[in-house]
């Protein structure tokens, strides 16, 4: 399950007060949607599909946590950026 | 309880709203197309129901979206929720799942989307967040619309109900009961709740029956059955035979007359026999209940809540908007008293537009005075509101959740700095009036000697100071019934609070469902307090109650309570001692 390559994979703090919820979850599973392959989310050694709420909810990551992204797909890396710079603007809430 | 006979069924709960009511059940129930049956559907005809499953969500994405159109700016908090219920319709997770069960499983769709939500709800269920797991009723909701577009059940929406009706429900949140057009609902029956939830005190101030705490409500009850509910004793009766409904409409009509007689003697003042006179005001809410107050014989508003202003919006309110809703309210009731409880934002009704309200547990969090003290911005806005409406009336403020005397000083140091500024800007106000606190905590009991040397009066709030110093969450039926106001503790605590405020010259009123009931009247008067607000609706059978009480009597009285030891037993006294003079007992809650 491990990447090859740096530009694969990204790590993001969790910065908002309410971490993800529902509806941040919402925000990040919309941008993962365009995704061509899979963008995975890991949190210690839970790994989901960023596309789906309801796994990005089963994390259940409070404030502060450490989020590790990875792509399948070198054409998904802006979709990346976008989903990193989402989570460290605290979702904008 | 069923009658073999009569094929009547009768369900107890909690009298949370007094009166009768006969009539149509309507059920809202969020998982009430829990039914669903189990059928193999034949390899050819797995990619129609496939489709089937589709346009199930299709439909439901478009009636979301005509929703969330329909949504008005100031609702917009709601919309997001809407809008993340439409983001769940196609997650993978039940949308992916549901089709893969389908073609995997040769199972309708209905069954597959039933056992993928199951999955998903267990999965919620073992989260450690409590936020978190509360989640698994947005996917509830989601599924279920889907499910009634597959099964075809009409869509229940709870703001077009067009003929009166007894609603049903497991649960009504306060969003919910904004949506209901009130005047279509005849009773409120619901699962969960309990004598001091949101449901049962907006039945009260409609003066609409209800019980509630049923548990299994909405699953024993079908839509458009029959029932009785007599929200007096906390019954329901479903089926009810010929003999209970000739029964129950005449009970209606004595309750109904019984009212109108205590309203027509309801603007007498509450003197006892032996001359003493007590101040029987209204709780508020809105301005618009300031009618009430009046038409129910109040001398006052004691309590004048002021979060409706600061919910379901986006900013927060102007002053200028604040002052109008004040100003609505103490001029009409000039040169009545009127008690502006200043923000005290809590669990159920937290303000939309701030992130902190996400608290894990919001009655021991960053709430009334606590909250405003961190945020100055907000709590100077409603102080010069407040002080510039002074001008116009008599008002009274008081501050909410004191649990140490330094929060007494700081809230007086910001409301006279918020003076000052007033005065340096030419505006007319006046700062000459009561400031007040809250006994809601009980670190404010035990500190009552020396908070008393700081404020004008005490208003003990019963609800809280009941779920703080018991320990029991007044919406949680397991628990319910030990939310006691007779609780010695209880009655120990009142009777402290009181005694110190006598000897400080300070005033003591209370504001809690407790000060509504008649049956405590003896105690309370017995104890000295000079004031007591309530429902309005209480207003009448609470004044005609201390009409037929001595005061010197209630003094006396107090003795034999404080030696009781349970509030079981304080009660059996109270209805030994004066249950032959209490108005009705279908009044008394």
């Amino acid at each position: 399950m491990v990447e090859s390559g740096k530009e694969y994979s990204r790590e993001v703090v969790i910065v908002n007060e309410l971490g993800l919820h529902a509806r941040s979850a919402a925000k990040i599973a919309k941008l993962a949607q365009n995704a061509k392959s899979t963008i995975w989310m890991m949190e210690k050694s839970e790994k989901v599909d960023a596309s789906s709420i309801i796994d990005i909810l089963t994390l259940a990551c409070p404030k502060g946590s450490k989020i590790t992204l990875t792509i399948d797909s070198q054409s998904d890396v802006d979709i990346l950026n976008d989903i990193v710079s989402l989570i460290e603007r605290g979702f904008e809430e | 309880m069923f009658d073999r006979n009569t094929g009547e069924k009768r369900l107890y709960g909690i009298n949370a709203s007094p009166g009768i009511s006969i009539g149509k059940a309507y059920i809202v129930d969020k998982e009430g197309v829990d039914v669903v049956e189990k059928y193999l559907i034949r390899e050819k005809q797995l990619k129609k129901e496939v489709n089937r499953f589709k346009s199930a969500v299709k439909k439901a994405k478009d009636e979301l979206n005509a929703i969330i159109e329909d949504t008005p700016e100031d609702l917009r908090r709601h919309a997001t929720i809407l809008e993340t219920q439409r983001a769940l319709l196609k997650d993978k997770m039940i949308y992916g799942k549901t089709i893969e069960i389908i073609e995997n499983e040769h199972v309708n769709a209905d069954w597959a989307l039933k056992k993928a939500v199951s999955r998903v709800k267990s999965m919620f269920q073992k989260l450690p967040d409590s936020y978190l797991r509360e989640r698994a009723a947005d996917i509830g909701y989601a599924s279920d619309r889907i499910l009634r577009n597959l099964v075809g059940a009409k869509q229940v929406n709870i703001g077009e109900i067009y003929k009166r009706v007894i609603l049903v429900a497991n649960d009504l949140s306060p969003a919910e009961t904004s949506q209901i057009q009130l005047e279509k609902i005849k009773a409120f029956v619901t699962n969960q709740g309990s004598k001091a939830s949101h449901t049962a005190i907006v039945a009260r101030t409609l003066e609409i029956p209800a019980v509630l705490g049923l548990e299994d409500a909405t699953s024993v009850i079908q839509n458009d059955d029959v029932i009785v509910v007599d929200g007096s004793t906390g019954m329901v009766v479903i089926h009810p035979g010929e003999e209970t409904l000739i029964d129950f409409a005449e009970r209606k009509i004595r309750y109904n007359d019984q009212k109108a007689a205590l309203t027509r003697r309801s603007h007498f003042p509450a003197e006892t026999s032996d001359g003493i006179r007590l101040q029987v005001m209204g709780n508020i809410e809105l301005p618009e209940e300031v009618v009430s107050v009046l038409a129910h014989g109040g001398d006052g508003i004691g309590l004048y809540r002021t979060e409706f202003q600061y919910l379901s919006r986006t900013d927060f309110p102007s002053e200028d908007e604040l002052f109008d809703k004040y100003m609505d309210v103490v001029e009409v009731m000039a040169p009545k008293p009127v008690t502006i409880r200043t923000l005290d934002i809590n669990g159920d009704k937290a303000i939309s537009n701030t992130s902190g309200s996400d608290e894990p547990n919001p009655a021991l969090g960053l709430r009334g005075i606590r909250y405003c003290l961190t945020k100055p911005e907000v709590f100077i806005t409603q102080l010069r509101a407040i002080l510039r409406a002074a001008a116009f009336g008599n008002v009274r403020i008081m501050f909410p959740m004191i649990s140490t005397l330094d929060e007494i000083l700081e809230a007086k140091k910001v409301f006279n700095e918020t003076a000052d500024s007033l005065n340096k800007e030419g505006i007319s106000f006046n700062k000459d009036i009561d400031i007040g606190i809250m006994i809601e905590v009980p670190s404010a009991v035990v500190m009552a000697d020396l908070m008393a040397k700081e404020v004008d009066f005490f208003s003990i709030g019963t609800n809280d100071l009941i779920q703080y110093s018991l320990a029991i969450d007044r919406e949680n039926s397991k628990v319910a019934n030990l939310f006691q106001p007779l609780n010695p503790a209880i009655i120990r605590m009142v009777k402290h609070v009181t005694d110190v405020a006598r000897d400080n010259n300070v005033k003591i009123f209370m504001c809690g469902e407790m000060a509504g009931y008649p049956i405590h009247m003896p105690i309370l008067l017995g104890m000295g307090i000079n004031e007591l607000s309530m429902n309005p609706q209480s207003i009448p059978a609470v004044k005609t109650m201390i009409r037929s009480l001595s005061f010197e009597d209630s003094k006396l009285f107090i003795k034999d309570v404080l030696k009781k030891t349970s509030a079981k037993d304080i009660l059996d006294l109270l209805q030994d001692s004066y249950g032959d003079i209490l108005p009705d007992k279908y009044i008394t809650g």
